[in-house]
């Protein structure tokens, strides 16, 4: 368990504070112990051996040449990779995803794991691989999205639906007065979270203690214990903290596996970390999309219709659709919608969710759609999206629990500046003649609720305990959810010792669909108040304790006290009421889960406007995004700080999502010719010179306890329709192909 | 681990004799070098690391105004050196539009000119390359070739050479001080890169053994120095190699120009020296009309290697803009954003 101590000093309730990572310390000093800074006594190092094809099998391993060299200690391939108790390969559910665990020598995707190499040094095992010079036969790859013919799927995203329409699309678009039809592509992306994929894999007889970066410790748990056949109480899985996770360590990936495996094959503690380029197939992507969007709308510029198809690639082997399409249902408020996909399956890795899953892909073809309806309709994008503004949920008509996104535009384009944008495009110029554009997108992400347990504890010294299996990707778990802690015990975070990151604690949920905060956070809220209501108790029944008879009143807790509501002035420490009640401490679980009722009465998003600014040299293409400002409505605001982080990162995500990100696959090998960060372009610092985001004040008293709404993924939506809007603005040619790169801009 | 020998040499004579072993390779920064090795793309089975060699590291200045340029002057030492880049500000501007401030720290000049091309292809070891296995073929030819060669290719290599320095330095008749077993030599640097041909594993003149000790400028370019300036065009504003990259030069008298220097970078395997365009400059008078004719003269062999004929195009425009800049005369300060389009400045051809 790491040692956070709390830096900051304190100022009065923990929620709303600006408090900075209580973890920064740690990892500015490099204290903060990730997964591959461990090493356990006898450990050794496996590398791993990936193909270089995309389709076909392994048709020859130099094995024994491996094994000879000087430290390689085994060669774990499809011959002797231990026997596992369940088929890698079944699908029992739509969230186990298909792992390559060396149970045949056939090959789906390049990079996809072949072999591992055990020894005694990294330079031993990395040579190990190196001398095992495969062979092949290989399959021409499927790769594209018209290589095959297009197939419905069963279910988009986590479980979502393929299609969801509203009314009679082809006579609102017949009615409407004006009419556009345009087609959208976004390519293949990779997560790239600064760490890779890590794992510290031991076992102890049937024991088994990972340390690995996790976005869902439970979850992998289980994977384990189903591949493996043990009691998932013999599974520790530590995670204290990620170098980013985006998604792509959400599920257990293949070569994570793949090190218990090899673990376990030696019998001594293994370390496999992958390489970068090896984060190009095994660990997930955002796959390509098309989408085809045909918008009406009437004379004064309300939508009529509003027909979103998105075409995207999933793997030869599994199910996964980026569901593109799903964020035209919430959006405007078209009278008939129609939003579809349909998939192709390629012989890449899986794709998986990857920050804004569907949310980001479909933001950035519908805001380019929107603003070329707006320009059609001769009106202003900001005036048009307002227009069309949805006062229930499209495709529901359910009220939203929230919904502060007219403040979103308003204070946005205050902000920004925007009433001085002239309206044509190539209108605007900066002094140096570059010309100058201006772009608005819409930005949206559902407010989602998971599954979460928390255990709180008030000690007979006054101090307090929560502990909770949550995860601290770096977007600042350890301090936000201390923060709710702290306020939801009546403690100052001093006396607060906050538990977390590791499996052997309450089941933390999930680190995804930007709903940890919330739903961790629920569920240490719904501890505290239990434990609260026990020492409330003890003190109300104890007629020694000036809270004695409180009654219906009630008490609150504040700074290690418990306080009659009714009269402030009668107050008892929880010290005194624990020394009386002779316990040394009392403890209560909680939980946080979506509240059904609500949300069948209740659509629930976060929403936002963002505006950009970019510069473009008129003859050279060179684009540059000047300025950014973002305003985001997404509930109660724990952090200030930390929020403000997060749509900083989102925002920057999407100028990556528009100018920059971009797998490039060599179509007759199947192989990603960029496979790292030198060549794999996401946004520098010149790349984002100037970008402020407004934290608008929202209030939901429908969506948790503690009205709290995700923040990790907005940021991305909106942002990269902004700037292709504002590319248009300056340019006047309307790119609909990303990443939007330069030589697309010289005409 | 792949096994090599390291070898620290303590004169150039030790490193000379060290390194004319065959599969011998100079280590100095080793940005590109260990990067290389780690990928499986290079397996030198020696290395002789040359960073302790003795007065590699100075930037001498002349009798004649020339400079002499140790061959392991840090890139950021030699940019941020105020005598040198006065003289030759478009090699300073070059140089800090390359790579990233940690990368420019530690990398060498030598080392900036044996540095190895970016194609994809010959990163990737399980693509068919002639520069690393020579006769394997060019997997490139009908792949991803976005950013590959536009002048100087062959059906054996369309691959670019990276460096942003070279083509600065290429541009001012910059020589190449060479120690080797005969002892030294020169050689001018638009020498000593070599174009594919049907041997593109031969990427230099130099032979086994041979060791760049210093860079040398010649004290005539830097009458070039008030109108100097390196242009650079990359997909994101920083740390990116160049899509297409030139360096201008020019000796004005009264609005004409005396001479006229302008080398590309991002086009072909070596620092592109565009001779045919000085030809249209030298003499004439400053107008847009004229930068466009050098520009076409420039380009006059250029044909697209793959799916990149833009690069034609927006080399064009570049000229035509780096042109204009250098005439608009070198600035007094480094701008924010060395070599970019975005550089902070009131001298474009827009103002």
């Amino acid at each position: 368990m790491p040692d956070i101590a709390y830096e900051q000093a304190r100022h009065g309730s923990s929620i709303g504070q600006p408090l900075t990572r209580r973890d920064g310390f740690l990892k500015v000093t490099g204290g903060a112990t990730f997964a591959a800074d461990n090493r356990p006594e006898g450990m050794l190092h496996a590398v791993l051996a990936v193909s270089r094809i995309a389709k076909g099998r392994v048709a020859h391993l130099d094995v024994a040449a491996a094994e000879a060299h000087p430290g390689v200690v085994a060669v774990m391939t499809p011959q002797n990779a231990p026997k596992l108790a369940a088929d890698p390969d079944a699908k029992n559910d739509p969230f186990t995803f298909r792992l390559d665990l060396l149970q045949n020598d056939r090959v789906r995707y390049a990079h996809q794991p072949i072999a591992v190499v055990i020894a005694e040094t990294l330079e031993a095992a990395t040579e190990g691989a190196e001398l095992l010079a495969p062979r092949y036969e290989t399959e021409a790859p499927r790769i594209g999205l018209d290589t095959a013919e297009p197939h419905k799927p069963q279910a988009v995203g986590a479980g979502d639906k393929t299609a969801a329409t509203k009314g009679d699309i082809e006579a609102g678009l017949a009615g409407a007065a004006r009419r556009i039809e345009a087609v959208y592509e976004t390519p293949a992306q990779y997560h790239n979270a600064m760490e890779p994929h890590a794992i510290v894999a031991q076992w102890d007889g049937d024991r088994l203690t990972v340390d690995t970066p996790s976005q869902g410790m439970t979850m992998a748990t289980m994977r384990l214990a189903g591949l493996f056949g043990i009691d998932p109480k013999n599974i520790l899985v530590r995670s204290p903290f990620l170098g980013g996770g985006f998604g792509s360590k959400g599920f257990l990936s293949g070569p994570q596996v793949l090190g218990v495996m090899a673990a376990k094959l030696v019998d001594r503690p293994v370390k496999l970390v992958l390489r970068r380029e090896q984060m190009f197939g095994p660990v997930g992507h955002r796959a390509e999309t098309r989408q085809t969007l045909r918008l009406g709308a009437d004379g004064s510029g309300a939508l009529t219709a509003l027909d979103h198809h998105t075409l995207t690639a999933t793997s030869s082997h599994d199910d996964f659709y980026e569901p593109a399409s799903a964020l035209s249902r919430y959006l405007y408020a078209a009278p008939t919608l129609s939003t579809t996909h349909s998939g192709v399956r390629v012989d890449t890795g899986t794709p998986l969710f990857m920050r804004a899953p569907g949310e980001a892909s479909g933001s950035a073809a519908l805001e380019a759609a929107i603003d070329e309806m707006a320009e059609a309709c001769g009106v202003d994008p900001l005036v048009f999206r307002q227009m069309n503004y949805a006062e229930a949920e499209p495709i529901s008509d359910r009220p939203f629990s929230s919904k502060a996104l007219r403040e979103c535009y308003e204070q946005g384009a205050a902000r920004f500046g925007w009433e001085r944008r002239s309206a044509a495009p190539r209108s605007m110029r900066d002094e140096a003649g570059r010309l100058i554009g201006w772009g608005v997108g819409t930005a949206l992400f559902p407010a989602l609720m998971m599954q979460a347990e928390a255990r709180a504890e008030i000690r007979a010294d006054g101090s307090g305990v929560v502990a909770i299996g949550a995860h601290d990707m770096g977007q600042g778990a350890w301090t936000a959810l201390a923060q709710i802690a702290a306020d939801g015990l009546g403690l100052d975070l001093d006396q607060l010792d906050f538990r977390s990151g590791s499996s052997d604690l309450p089941n933390g949920g999930i680190a995804g669909g930007s709903a940890h905060t919330a739903t961790a956070g629920s569920a240490i809220h719904a501890a505290a108040a239990a434990v609260l209501a026990q020492l409330s108790d003890l003190a109300t029944n104890d007629e020694n304790s000036p809270l004695f008879g409180a009654g219906n009143a009630g008490v609150y807790a504040s700074k290690g006290r418990l306080i009659r509501r009714d009269d402030e002035s009668r107050s008892e420490s929880f010290t005194d009421i624990l020394a009386r009640a002779g316990r040394a401490s009392i403890s209560a679980s909680g939980k946080g889960a979506p509240d059904p009722a609500a949300r069948e009465s209740y659509a629930m998003h976060a929403h936002g406007a963002v505006f950009a600014e970019v510069s473009v040299d008129p003859d050279l293409g060179q684009i540059r995004v000047t300025r950014l400002v973002g305003a985001f409505a997404a509930g109660r605001v724990v952090n200030p700080r930390l929020v403000t982080s997060q749509y900083y990162g989102g925002m920057i995500w999407g100028v990556s999502f528009a100018l920059h990100e971009n797998a490039v696959v060599d179509p007759r090998t199947g192989r990603v010719m960029n496979p790292n960060l030198g060549e794999y372009h996401v946004p520098v610092n010149a790349d984002v010179p100037s970008i402020e985001a407004i934290l608008v004040e929202e209030n939901d008293p429908h969506v948790n306890p503690l009205g709290i709404k995700g923040v990790g993924e907005i940021g991305i939506t909106g942002t990269a329709g902004a700037i292709a809007n504002a590319v248009y603005h300056a340019t006047g040619v309307r790119v609909r192909k990303m990443p939007i790169t330069l030589d697309k801009l010289l005409g | 681990m792949n096994r090599f020998d390291y070898v620290r040499a303590q004169t150039v004579a030790e490193a000379v004799s060290a390194a004319s072993e065959p599969g011998a390779a100079y280590l100095a920064a080793g940005t590109n070098l260990l990067d290389l090795m780690k990928g499986g793309v290079t397996r030198p089975n020696r290395l002789v690391d040359v960073t302790h060699l003795p007065d590699l590291d100075r930037i001498e200045r002349l009798p004649d105004g020339g400079f002499r340029v140790g061959a392991l002057v840090r890139n950021s030492d030699l940019a941020y050196d105020p005598t040198f880049a006065k003289a030759y500000p478009s090699v300073a501007e070059a140089l800090l539009s390359g790579a990233s401030a940690q990368l420019r720290n530690a990398a060498t000049v030598a080392g900036n000119l044996m540095q190895r091309t970016r194609c994809p292809y010959f990163y990737d070891p399980a693509s068919a390359c002639n520069k690393r296995e020579p006769g394997a073929g060019c997997e490139a030819r009908g792949g991803e070739t976005r950013l590959h060669a536009i002048l100087g290719w062959s059906e054996h290599c369309i691959a670019t050479h990276p460096s942003d320095f070279c083509v600065s330095l290429v541009a001012l008749d910059a020589e190449v001080e060479i120690a080797g077993h005969e002892g030294t030599r020169k050689v001018s640097l638009d020498a000593f890169h070599r174009l594919p041909g049907d041997a593109p594993q031969h990427e230099s003149v130099l032979t086994p053994g041979e060791l760049i000790v210093a860079l040398h400028l010649p004290a005539a370019s830097a009458a070039f120095a008030d109108h100097s300036r390196y242009m650079k065009i990359r997909d994101r504003t920083s740390y990116a190699f160049a899509v297409v990259s030139a360096a201008a030069s020019l000796r004005l008298d009264h609005g004409r120009i005396v001479e006229g220097r302008l080398a590309l970078g991002g086009v072909a395997l070596k620092p592109w020296r565009a001779r045919e365009a000085e030809v249209v400059l030298a003499g004439a008078e400053i107008s847009e009309t004229l930068f466009r004719q050098a520009a076409d003269a420039a380009l006059v062999a250029a044909k697209p290697s793959g799916d990149n004929a833009f690069k034609i195009e927006l080399a064009r425009r570049l000229i035509v803009r780096t042109l204009a800049r250098a005439a608009a005369g070198t600035p007094a300060r480094m701008p924010a954003l060395p070599a970019s389009a975005f550089a902070s400045e009131k001298d474009t051809l827009h103002a």
